[in-house]
């Protein structure tokens, strides 16, 4: 289902999906040529960030877990500054200091990624509570995969925040539907007794949901709600929204095992590929849109491919924008141990 | 003597520990899968997952866990993916698994070995690259293993397996596909002796896991410009082997020592410490120690560089404990 909002809205949300994915489709192919080192894309999961993270207004904070390239670029930091920072230059987001698994913005409401798994859902609530104490109406959104649910610090401020009422949104994105990682003996792991996972949240009276996280419009009906809610200072929210992994990354080195991208498949059926094909016909969320909005006739075929290919060359600049940057001089190293 | 990887011979010596006791058990994030780099590859297929069980990421729970387990007659092995995240479980290991003999006056033991990786390499950053070894020896009740070889890594893991006490293993990322001999038959190595990698006699220095193989090439190169250092390995952090360094100390008169981590409040300030509280007359200068920056890990590769001390360190050190002289210029 579409997500209630103006056509121009929709393109654009549109356009921010297909800058996540063409971002690390860029990444996975530049990783082929050239050391990068490790890391996690968040393909597949495009329809929960972008509408989600697009119904946020400035001020409001998210804060996110290894999988966070989609996160940051959903709210506008620039993709060049990104791949640079990956690739480790001194014109990256962190000026080279985090690489993939710190990357933050503070100016655009990203201000921790935190590697360590559930590391992130203190301070997520840590800032809700802050935003409570100002009263300034700003909203936390805290990421996290289904994994951190079995960490401490989860049950530890999920319990608080209820107590405090906060102005949080814990936005748990399940990837691992299909793979429960151990059983299907697959990196990495999620092994959690507790089913629906929704009942970790709900034993402490807030409202816990699960949504089809390949669904853009059912994410950003329940992100509207959750966001309301906690504006009014009517306390936390959780939403579980359930994914499939992209098989790309079920190794540990990610792999574009289903090809770039095909925009065509969604509007042309004989472009359906052989291999993958349920990943193609239903778990991809962005053809998913894309089928959507064309059916509904907000955007058609040509203009869907005018926008892809301005997004492609946007990426390709992020490329040669990073490559072309010079690395932190030595001295850099020693920058900002302490404020 | 056949070669093995570092990582396989920690995986031979875990498989045969296992073998010769059953209440072995290894508890760890996707162990069953051989965990992110394949050290427990095959152990599950070989000792079924009663033995060989996969837990949520849960580290502090899992940790306490295996203390409670080993009171009651198991072996716990645990393997914490990254030395980084053993911070979620410091509150078992520092508070119960460490001292629980000590607080029970001798009737509890807590025959616990944790097998954690470490290091600077691969650009992952600030979180997953750190060397923590000084925080644990500064806690009565733990012991301390870093091997820097394939066989060591295998003997002190089978000595660290039968320990009747908390024992944290200490592996390097970067040494687990460096190979070794390793011996037919893999014989425990007894704790607190360290092994001198190289005779020498101008200087000596103390290098810890990654650190050796950078000492024995830093050896090399001293070598041609005539200077011959002794490379003393400690492979245990606690208990440490002073004596062995005192005894070379003495000889040469000079100390540097090296580990990747941290410099400041490292075990190199340790062992300085240690060494002139006993050995001050025989020390003809300053101990000099080689460590990281004071800085959290950057993952930048040209940053990330400068974190981990290299054979040029090393050898600058050495040079510059060579040119102190009492009445001269300072080192
Ligand atoms: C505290 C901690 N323990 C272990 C790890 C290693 N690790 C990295 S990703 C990961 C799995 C996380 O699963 P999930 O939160 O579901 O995220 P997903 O990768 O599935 O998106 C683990 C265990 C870590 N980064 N931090
Ligand atoms: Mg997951």
């Amino acid at each position: 289902m579409l997500p209630e909002l103006g056509e121009d809205q929709l393109r654009e949300l549109f356009q921010t999906m297909l800058v996540m994915r063409r971002f690390e489709e860029a990444l996975i192919t530049l990783a082929g040529e050239f050391d990068v080192g490790h890391f996690h894309v968040y393909i597949g999961q495009e329809a929960t960030g972008a509408p989600a993270l697009g119904l946020l207004e400035d001020g409001d904070f998210g804060f996110t877990t290894h999988r966070n390239h989609g996160h940051l670029l959903a709210r506008g930091v620039d993709p060049a500054r990104m791949m640079a920072e990956i690739l480790g230059r001194e014109t990256g987001t962190n000026q080279g200091k985090g690489g993939t698994l710190h990357l933050s913005s503070l100016e655009h409401g990203f201000p921790v990624t935190s590697a360590a798994t559930g590391g992130c859902i203190p301070l997520a609530t840590g800032a809700a509570f802050g935003f409570s104490k100002l009263g300034n109406r700003r909203v936390s959104v805290c990421l996290m995969g289904d994994g951190s649910l079995e960490e401490g610090a989860w049950h530890e401020s999920v319990n608080i925040a209820a107590l405090e009422k906060l102005p949080i949104i814990y936005l748990c994105e399940n990837n691992s539907l299909e793979a429960l990682g151990q059983r299907a003996n697959e990196y990495p792991s999620s092994s959690m007794a507790a089913s629906p996972l929704t009942g970790l949240a709900a034993v402490f009276g807030m409202p816990a949901v699960a949504i089809d996280g390949f669904d853009a419009g059912e994410v950003h009906d329940t992100m509207n709600i959750a966001i309301a809610r906690a504006r009014a200072g009517d306390g936390p929210t959780f939403i579980e929204a359930r994914t499939v992994r992209w098989p790309g990354s079920r190794p540990l080195w990610p792999q574009l095992l289903t090809g770039e991208l095909d925009l065509t498949i969604a509007w042309d059926e004989t472009a359906l590929p052989d291999e993958h094909v349920e990943w193609h016909r239903s778990q991809d969320g962005i053809l998913r849109f894309t089928r959507e909005l064309i059916e509904a006739g907000n955007l058609t075929p040509e203009q869907a491919l005018e926008i892809d290919a301005g997004v492609k060359a946007q990426m390709k600049e992020a490329v040669q924008f990073a490559l072309d940057s010079p690395y932190p001089p030595p001295e850099a190293a020693l920058d900002h141990v302490y404020a | 003597m056949p070669e093995l990887r570092y990582i396989d011979a920690i995986r031979r010596a875990l498989q045969e520990e296992m073998e010769n006791d059953e209440s072995i058990v290894i508890l760890g994030e996707d162990v069953t899968l051989g965990g992110p780099f394949g050290a427990t590859t095959g152990l599950a297929d070989k000792f079924g997952v009663t033995r060989v069980r996969n837990t949520p990421i849960s580290e502090g729970a899992v940790m306490g866990m295996a203390v409670g387990a080993s009171l009651v007659g198991l072996r716990p092995i645990v393997e914490i993916m990254f030395v980084d995240f053993i911070t979620l479980a410091m509150d078992q290991l520092v508070n119960h698994a460490a001292k629980l003999h000590y607080m029970s006056g001798g009737q509890l033991r807590v025959p616990l070995t944790v097998r954690v990786q470490g290091g600077i390499s691969g650009g992952y950053g600030a979180h997953h690259s750190q060397s923590l070894e000084a925080w644990f020896l500064h806690v009565p009740g733990l012991k301390v293993v870093a091997p820097a070889t394939a066989s060591d890594a295998a003997g002190l893991l089978k000595s660290a397996i039968r320990d009747d006490n908390p024992v944290l293993f200490l592996e390097h990322r970067a040494l687990y596909w460096t190979g070794g001999e390793v011996g037919e038959v893999i014989e425990p190595i007894i704790f607190g002796r360290a092994a001198i990698r190289r005779a020498g006699t101008d200087a000596t220095v103390v290098a810890v896991s990654r650190m050796v193989p950078a000492a024995l090439e830093a050896a090399e190169r001293l070598e041609e410009s005539g200077t011959s250092i002794e490379v003393i390995d400690p492979r245990t952090l606690a208990p440490l082997d002073l004596d062995t360094i005192l005894e070379s100390v003495r000889r040469t008169g000079r100390l540097v020592v090296a580990h990747e981590a941290v410099t400041v409040g490292g075990i190199g300030g340790e062992i300085a410490a240690q060494v002139q509280e006993v050995a001050f007359a025989d020390l003809t200068g300053p101990v000099l120690r080689v460590g990281a920056p004071f800085a959290p890990v950057a993952s930048s590769p040209v940053l990330e560089k400068l974190f981990a001390p290299g054979v040029d360190a090393i050898v600058d050190a050495v040079q510059r404990s060579l040119a102190f002289s009492r009445d001269g210029a300072p080192a």
